[in-house]
């Protein structure tokens, strides 16, 4: 199916949050998520499935003033 | 109440923490991670700001900037900068707790790209819901008293109203606001943020009786941060002496310091 993630469609299998995150390489990082603007907090992402046209965002730590 | 300002051992409290430092650090914008940490070094300040962006590199940005704040061993704010609405102010402050464990957050909700000035409106309703969900929030607010009265009734400790719009290095573009605000909150901190680009701004705010300064670009963009750094540190720790000390009052009229009983040659056009 097709999501954006952070911004960018791509295709992914993944059938949840948390399959996304390992999919993508962040599945150890200091990354927190959410999807169509809903945090997900990391104990929630193996229950958060995804759907078609889902907007997940994943951020890090950042500079910030 | 969680936070107060301890005049004798002159503490900064903030939501029950203690500090000696009264200037919050920005981190963004510097020339090299090495130089961020020398400001942060040099300036011995206590508390720095930090934000979220969207991760591209497979955590490794982030992971690289958590272990320098690591290293640097200060209190971390995290910022909602660059949030619009309520809700995206909400959820990236929830991201941002998780990231940071840290319960503080400072909350920015801003109107428009050309001021970046808070959204006084979405800046109260997004307090009420992070205070009621557990958070001390930080919030970026205008010097306007009735915003400011609503942001204490949602449950803010702390208020930081702006110098000048952001990155603008304007100073205190309404001292008199400030200093009525001051004046009109005794009892709560008052920070102030945003606008602040050279020491003697800083001293300024300080000598109006503000608790601290927080600033970013001002020291990231200099010359020389670090040192730049320490020259905030310093011009903060005067004006907070001076404001101790008790300025004395203008006048209208000179007065003369030397005093005048006894000056020579006084009566001699008198005849």
């Amino acid at each position: 199916m097709q999501i954006v993630v952070n911004g960018t469609p791509q295709a992914t299998d993944a059938q949840t949050l948390l399959e996304l995150c390992e999919t993508l390489g962040f599945g150890k990082a200091r990354v927190a998520t959410a999807v169509n603007g809903d945090f997900v907090a990391v104990p929630a992402r193996a229950a958060r499935k995804l759907c078609a046209d889902d907007k997940i965002e994943i951020v890090a730590p950042r500079q910030g003033g | 109440m969680l936070t107060t300002t301890d005049t004798n051992s002159d503490t900064l409290t903030l939501y029950g923490k203690p500090f000696s430092s009264r200037l919050l650090l920005g981190t963004a914008r510097y020339p090299s991670p090495k130089i961020l940490s020398q400001a942060v070094t040099t300036s011995e300040a206590e508390i720095i700001t930090v934000s979220l962006r969207r991760e591209s590199a497979r955590g490794q940005d982030g992971q690289r900037f958590w272990d320098l704040i690591n290293e640097l061993g200060v209190t971390v704010l995290p910022n909602t900068a660059g949030c619009r609405t309520v809700r995206e102010a909400v959820t990236t402050a929830n991201m941002a707790r998780e990231l940071f464990s840290t319960p503080w957050i400072k909350l920015e909700v801003i109107a428009n790209d050309d001021t970046l000035q808070p959204d006084i409106f979405h800046l109260v309703e997004a307090a009420r819901i992070l205070v009621e969900d557990g958070f001390q929030v930080f919030p970026y607010t205008t010097d306007d008293l009735s915003v400011a009265e609503r942001l204490l009734e949602a449950g803010c400790d702390v208020l930081m109203p702006w110098g000048a719009p952001i990155g603008t290095g304007r100073g205190l573009a309404n001292p008199y606001a400030l200093r009525t605000m001051r004046n009109y909150f005794p009892d709560t901190p008052l920070i102030v943020d945003a606008g602040v680009g050279k020491p003697s701004h800083a001293t300024q705010a300080m000598e109006l009786g503000y608790d601290g300064i927080m600033l970013n670009t001002a020291v990231a963009l200099a010359e020389d941060p670090a040192r730049m750094a320490k020259a905030f540190a310093m011009s903060i720790d005067a004006g907070r002496l001076a404001w101790k000390a008790g300025i004395m009052e203008e006048r209208d009229m000179a007065v003369p310091s030397t005093p005048v009983a006894g000056t020579p040659f006084f009566d001699l056009d008198a005849g």
